[in-house]
């Protein structure tokens, strides 16, 4: 590796460093990412979906109730994905058989 | 303290991922990412992710590893850079 | 240059068994118990960490293992190499027929709070609702996956 290949590189870790010291810290309940209302006076949907997850679906695992239950057209979307590229490997890597 | 476990286990990540690229031998490549994709799942699993980690470990160590060794059995083991 | 053996002996006869007993016996003995893990990973996924797509991943890597250790023409009765996409399209037509059975039953796309089962309530209408779409993802990931393991090596 050249000599200023590195020096790009140093210089670039050193900024993601520097930006990285700035996150705030995990589970700060004043940080951006966990209020309750936004800078309007809004609320926010990750506490409307914490709040209401057990009592809507009556299942204790929020995260299932928002993969199958409030976001449930993502996960058809992510299923019908991965069956397309099944799909996709049997044309490409398919033998006609003689 | 724990934030030196996960600086441990990001060194150990970034070390499998530089041992990946530069391993002659694919087989030992294949091994390694599967060991990275382990490692990215823990660091999923010490920030609180379960879930993530759970499918990270299932996908990236078992099922991409799978593939990649049957990818390597069909072609050469040795790579040519 | 390196000279080494084949990873496992699939050059010569790559859909066969392999020729260690180790790796049969072993993959004999450990599918079972990837299958009783996926099947708990995906029943359990409303109260733990899990669901649809994990234990469909992990029902596919018991079945895999089986194919490499034991060969393809032995394992065709535990799931038949044809079979492998209808049984994805099959999870798919699962997962929107749900959607649809609402839409006939009145409510949005989707919405499970409509089934007509006057004995239970919505949140339980939405939990057996959440357990219907989980069975047709389970069902999609785990074919899709053997079916590229299959072409893979069986073209």
């Amino acid at each position: 590796m050249k000599l200023h290949q590195a020096l790009v590189l140093l210089a670039f870790a050193a900024v993601l460093t520097m930006a990285a010291m700035q996150l705030p810290a995990r589970g700060d309940a004043a940080s951006p990412a966990n209020r309750v209302f936004n800078t309007r006076g809004e609320p926010v949907a990750g506490a409307h979906y914490i709040s209401h997850a057990e009592k809507d679906a009556a299942t204790p695992n929020m995260v299932t109730v928002i993969l199958a239950d409030y976001r449930s057209f993502d996960t058809l979307g992510e299923t019908l994905v991965v069956f397309a590229g099944g799909i996709a490997c049997l044309f490409i890597l398919r033998r006609l058989k003689p | 303290m724990s934030w030196l476990i996960e600086v441990f286990l990001f060194v150990l990540m970034v070390v499998s991922a530089l041992v990946a690229l530069r391993s002659r031998d694919l087989l030992a490549a294949a091994v390694t990412l599967s060991l990275f994709s382990f490692m990215a799942a823990v660091i999923m699993a010490s920030l609180g992710a379960i879930d993530v980690a759970f499918t990270e470990a299932v996908v990236g160590a078992g099922a991409v590893g799978v593939f990649n060794i049957v990818a390597i059995t069909l072609t050469t083991r040795e790579s040519r850079d | 240059m390196i000279e080494h053996a084949r990873p496992f002996d699939l050059a010569a006869d790559r859909c066969g068994p392999s020729s260690s007993p180790i790796i049969r016996i072993a993959s004999r003995g450990l599918a079972p118990l990837i299958q009783i893990i996926g099947l708990y990973v995906f029943f359990h996924g409303h109260y733990s960490p899990g669901g649809g797509f994990q234990g469909g991943v992990l029902l596919a890597a018991s079945i895999i293992l089986l194919r490499m250790g034991l060969g393809f023409a032995n394992t065709q009765t535990v799931m038949p190499s044809g079979w492998t996409v209808p049984l994805g399209a099959v999870g798919g037509l699962i997962y929107i027929g749900t959607g649809f059975f609402a839409v006939l039953c009145g409510g949005n796309f989707l919405d499970y709070g409509v089934f007509p089962m006057p004995w239970l309530d919505p949140p339980h209408l939405h939990s057996y609702g959440i357990l219907f779409i989980e069975v047709g993802v389970t069902l999609t990931v785990m074919s899709t996956l053997v079916a590229i393991f299959d072409h893979l090596l069986d073209g």
